[in-house]
């Protein structure tokens, strides 16, 4: 995957709670077998008049000149929940998002976002509202800097940083931009030797193969 | 201090520690569908990995494939066939057991994989697919996630996963005439909030759980993901042992009685504590009917819609606001007010026998039939619910109200295959999502119980049916 460790960017705000996964790619959107394909049906439901012709909504942010290559999304709480398609994180990401801030967002979206390289960034509500404030007053602090080394957003004009808590195995994978497969394939002795004592344990769980 | 039956469930699958927070979870059992399983075994061909475990792995065709009769591999969606055929040519490289469009045992992954016993009680579970929760009603440790992690699990036979806290959510009461295990569950969503179960591994529990039968629990754990739960569970009891004797994949012989034995052991001990508690009594519950754009949104199927300047805060109140807008709907006006374009019996949720049963007794206890101008749909969640229904006339019951009688698969819970009900129609649906554009552009979803959407198909306008 794609590792995270600083990035620079104009930012979106979409302050809306619930944001489910069919807002962000509806199912008729996922049109082919591929993780790729996916950009033009990113908040198809908000972002195009009438989504068939593809007519833009002039209204929604993301077609809005001043946002155009917005990497970093603004968000309201409980981000990404409803359906496990990871076909969300892939058509954020396809573009041109590389990390979405809200209050909380849903496991399974989160979870997604980490084996992709998509950093979501968990803020108290308060703090997310000030740094709504502070991007939307001038467009010149539309870009910010997120940095996963430090753990910190810096506002640009710079002013105090803004840490924020990352889950710490997460912030290893996503610096190091690793596999989670080829990582656990080097514990594969150890789940052999937990098969060996768990079919003793639970023999029935061990269906015969072919 | 005792164990919680999460706890167990963790400790019994734990392969070991990765750092505080995280383990390496062993996974009993995967099971795929074709719109986002093809991804994770497309994925998997691609780097050269095998199915660690094949005869753990199982896929089925529920999401995209046409549940119009006389089907095929063909979809109104014009690339609909791509998934099919991906799908199909991924399970029979990875050597994986498909159930097919054609096979008997076809149908939607949620029902299908307790149908045939490869959901168990105490077994781990995962599915690309959020709505895996629902095995939690078995007492199996079940979760959704994405195709990638899909991917991980059919490599390893294992997932990294972060532990959830724990909570226990207390039902006491007796279900009241026309209540069901889907009301309970929309109510306990409207009472915690969309995202009340975040972080989560959510135990239901008390009396009124204990008395539900088996299909019931399956359709409240179903919706434990619109909490944003990391799973929901209930304890096995006798009735779910009953319930998995002498299916296809279920143990036999000693191997049930070990099995069994073991079972029993799955529940909380009495002075297991959890991280949060909550409690309802639900003796005058009454059914839930949806308002607006999320399951939190539902109200007593006889109370006004709530107005925006009574939301808890000023976020909660653009979002009602903007429900109210999307969904065509006045605030203090009641849901009976609206007339129906369309209804839907269907689903992971509500599409089991018992389901069914439920929704054609009313259609026979009051003869009505389907109001002019609904279009109803009746989809069978698996070939073993519709040929069981079948057996029982159910279907020649539904029809000759003028209900459509479906082939298994999700159908319109989303808009799968292509299908539409109409742009901007309005929709009584036994589903579990009412997101904006969930069933199709600008459609308007009420989610409800079976009894409350064939009550409302048949009335025209939103209702529930109180009088069984």
């Amino acid at each position: 995957m794609t590792p995270f460790t600083q990035h620079r960017g104009v930012t979106l705000p979409l302050l809306r709670d619930n944001i489910d996964t069919d807002a962000i790619i509806p199912s008729r959107e996922m049109r082919t077998v591929l993780r790729s394909g996916l950009a033009a049906g990113l908040f198809a439901p908000w972002r195009y008049l009438d989504p068939d012709a593809r007519t833009l909504d002039p209204d929604f942010a993301l077609n809005q000149p001043e946002y155009r290559g917005a990497s970093i999304l603004l968000a309201g709480d409980n981000f990404g929940c409803g359906s496990s398609r990871e076909h969300a994180v892939w058509a954020l990401m396809e573009s041109g998002f590389r990390a979405v801030i809200a209050p909380s967002f849903a496991t399974i979206f989160r979870n997604n976002a980490l084996r992709n390289g998509l950093l979501t960034v968990a803020l108290e509500r308060h703090d997310l509202n000030d740094l709504v404030e502070w991007v939307s007053v001038d467009p010149a602090r539309r870009t910010i800097q997120l940095d996963l080394v430090t753990c910190a957003i810096e506002t640009d004009p710079a002013r105090e940083k803004r840490v924020f808590s990352v889950d710490p195995t997460a912030r290893d994978m996503l610096l190091r931009g690793l596999d989670e497969i080829g990582l656990t394939e080097q514990t594969m002795d150890l789940v052999a030797r937990f098969e060996e004592q768990d079919q003793a344990r639970r023999p029935w769980v061990y269906l015969a193969g072919d | 201090m005792g164990t919680t039956l999460f706890d167990k469930l963790w400790q019994e699958h734990e392969v070991t520690t990765l750092s505080e927070r995280q383990s390496l979870l062993y996974v009993d059992r995967i099971f795929l569908h074709e719109r986002t399983g093809s991804v994770a075994l497309n994925g998997l061909l691609e780097k050269q990995r095998s199915v660690r475990r094949r005869e753990h792995a199982f896929c089925t065709m529920d999401h995209i494939v046409d549940t119009l009769p006389g089907r095929s591999d063909d979809t109104l969606m014009p690339s609909g066939r791509d998934f099919i055929v991906a799908t199909r040519h991924a399970a029979h490289e990875t050597g994986i057991q498909l159930f097919d469009i054609a096979d008997a045992e076809q149908g939607i992954v949620h029902v299908i994989s307790p149908e045939l016993g490869i959901a168990l009680p105490g077994l781990s579970l995962i599915c690309p697919d959020s709505h895996t929760c629902t095995l939690g009603g078995l007492g199996a440790l079940a979760w959704g996630v994405g195709s990638t992690e899909a991917e991980h699990a059919l490599a390893t036979s294992t997932l990294r996963v972060t532990r959830p806290q724990t909570m226990r959510v207390n039902f006491k009461g007796e279900l009241g005439a026309g209540v069901s295990a889907k009301d309970l569950i929309l109510f306990t969503i409207r009472e915690l909030s969309a995202s009340g179960g975040a972080g989560y591994a959510i135990e239901f529990a008390g009396p009124a759980i204990d008395a539900l039968p088996v299909e019931a629990r399956l359709t409240l754990c179903n919706m434990a993901t619109e909490l944003s739960a990391f799973t929901g569970l209930i304890a096995p009891d006798q009735k779910v042992l009953d319930y998995c004797a002498g299916r296809r994949y279920a143990p036999r012989g000693q191997l049930w009685d070990q099995a069994a034995q073991h079972w029993e052991s799955l529940r909380s001990d009495k002075s297991a504590t959890f991280d949060r508690e909550h409690a309802f009594d639900i003796g005058s519950l009454k059914p839930q009917l949806s308002w607006g754009t999320s399951p939190q949104h539902c109200v007593d199927w006889d109370a006004a819609i709530p107005d925006a300047s009574d939301a808890p805060d000023a976020s909660a109140s653009a979002a009602w606001q903007r429900a109210q807008h999307y969904m065509g709907v006045r605030a203090g006006s009641q849901l009976s007010d609206y007339n129906l374009d369309a209804a839907f019996i269907g689903s992971c949720t509500n599409s089991r026998l018992s389901d069914l049963q439920l929704a054609a007794a009313y259609l026979v206890r009051t003869g009505h039939k389907v109001a002019k101008g609904v279009k109803a749909l009746c989809v069978p969640g698996s070939g073993q619910v519709k040929r069981a229904a079948e057996a029982e006339g159910l279907d020649d019951i539904f029809r000759s109200a003028g209900f459509e009688w479906r082939e298994p698969g999700c159908s319109m819970c989303f808009f799968a295959g292509g299908e539409s009900l109409g742009r901007g129609v309005r929709v009584a649906s036994t589903t579990n999502r009412n997101f904006e554009g969930r069933q199709g552009l600008d459609v308007r979803t009420h989610i409800a119980s079976p009894l409350t959407v064939v009550a409302s198909a048949c009335a025209g306008h939103l209702v529930a049916d109180t009088t069984a």
